[in-house]
């Protein structure tokens, strides 16, 4: 069982809500994913549109919402974005984004660190967005991160976990869980980051717009729950050597002479 | 009287408090935040939130999002 912050998550998928198509879509695949923890984002509300609410149609269910503050630039706009959102939903928990350059959306990691340690002063229960940097990592942690959140590629590029060397480090040193975020665009991503022992992946793009997003978050259901018991079971050690996996003995070429 | 609106200039008149201003939008008022000169209102403080001219309101809500 996953634990963060003395919550407990059966699910290791958390969903982002981001692209859906509609919201009926969205829901189902929820739904379909089984997952127990989605993000939201805190926008203007558009005065053309009142009725159109997000959490007219999650707002009924039992998840754990983790806002983020996306479209922060820098620490004191992710403050502000992070209070606007626990006055919203009434609970402390924040996904942490700090992403100056829209048009690669990486982490700011100084201003994330900043951000992280005076909002874990406020009481908030901080998840940070961050580059797969393992010092970075334990810096947050030790500024009071409930688990952090590494990038296996830039935000919605579905390119997988092309920082697996640095993750690797992170999961190896970080004593908070590692919920590897952005990037895993495939069920077959998610189960490689689960193998490698994250706690926890954090998948949106590659569910909203998928051909069906339903089948989709049931796909990467499987894919998240495989790759932690291949994890907990201990995965075989890759060599160069070829080692057989029938018996070396009885064998009808030695044992009865035949072609020797 | 002049306010900012999310980010855009509007005469209003007959409004008076902030949950005035909502009525007005059909808003409900659990299903916002409302930010006044970068001040977060309360809820139970609507009623007693009263506008002037040339205030900043932020009314903003959770969306998709990753």
């Amino acid at each position: 069982m996953l634990t963060i912050a003395g919550t407990e998550f059966s699910s290791r998928l958390f969903l982002g809500t981001g692209k859906f198509s509609s919201s009926a879509v969205m829901a189902e695949a929820i739904e379909a994913s089984q997952c127990q923890m989605i993000t939201v984002a805190l926008r203007r509300v558009d005065l053309e549109n009142p009725d159109d609410d997000i959490m007219s149609t999650l707002g009924k269910r039992e998840y754990t919402f983790l806002p983020n503050t996306s479209g922060a630039r820098d620490a004191k706009e992710a403050i502000r974005l992070a209070k606007l959102a626990r006055a919203a939903s009434g609970t402390s928990w924040l996904k942490l984004e700090v992403t100056p350059d829209p048009r690669t959306l990486l982490p700011d990691p100084v201003e994330t660190l900043i951000a992280t340690e005076e909002l874990v002063k406020e009481g908030f229960i901080v998840l940070p967005y961050m580059n797969a940097d393992p010092i970075l990592a334990l810096k947050l942690q030790d500024v009071g991160a409930a688990a952090v959140m590494p990038l296996g590629s830039p935000i919605g590029t579905n390119q997988g976990v092309l920082t697996e060397a640095m993750i690797e480090i992170i999961i190896e040193q970080a004593h908070v869980p590692v919920v590897v975020d952005a990037g895993i665009g495939a069920p077959s991503h998610a189960a490689y980051a689960m193998e490698m022992g994250a706690d926890a992946v954090l998948v949106n793009t590659a569910i909203s717009v998928a051909g069906d997003p339903v089948v989709m978050a049931a796909a990467f259901a499987k894919a998240v729950e495989a790759g932690r018991s291949a994890f907990e079971a201990g995965l075989g050690q890759s060599v160069k050597q070829a080692s057989a996996s029938s018996p070396e003995s009885g064998k009808l070429s030695t044992d009865l002479g035949f072609l020797a | 009287m002049n306010i900012s609106l999310n980010g855009e200039q509007k005469t209003i008149s007959g409004i008076h408090t902030v949950t005035d201003l909502l009525n007005d939008l059909t808003l409900i008022p659990g299903s916002v935040v409302v930010e006044l000169n970068n001040e977060i209102i309360q809820p139970d403080s609507y009623d007693a939130a009263v506008l002037a001219d040339q205030d900043r309101i932020e009314i903003i809500r959770f969306v998709g999002g990753g």
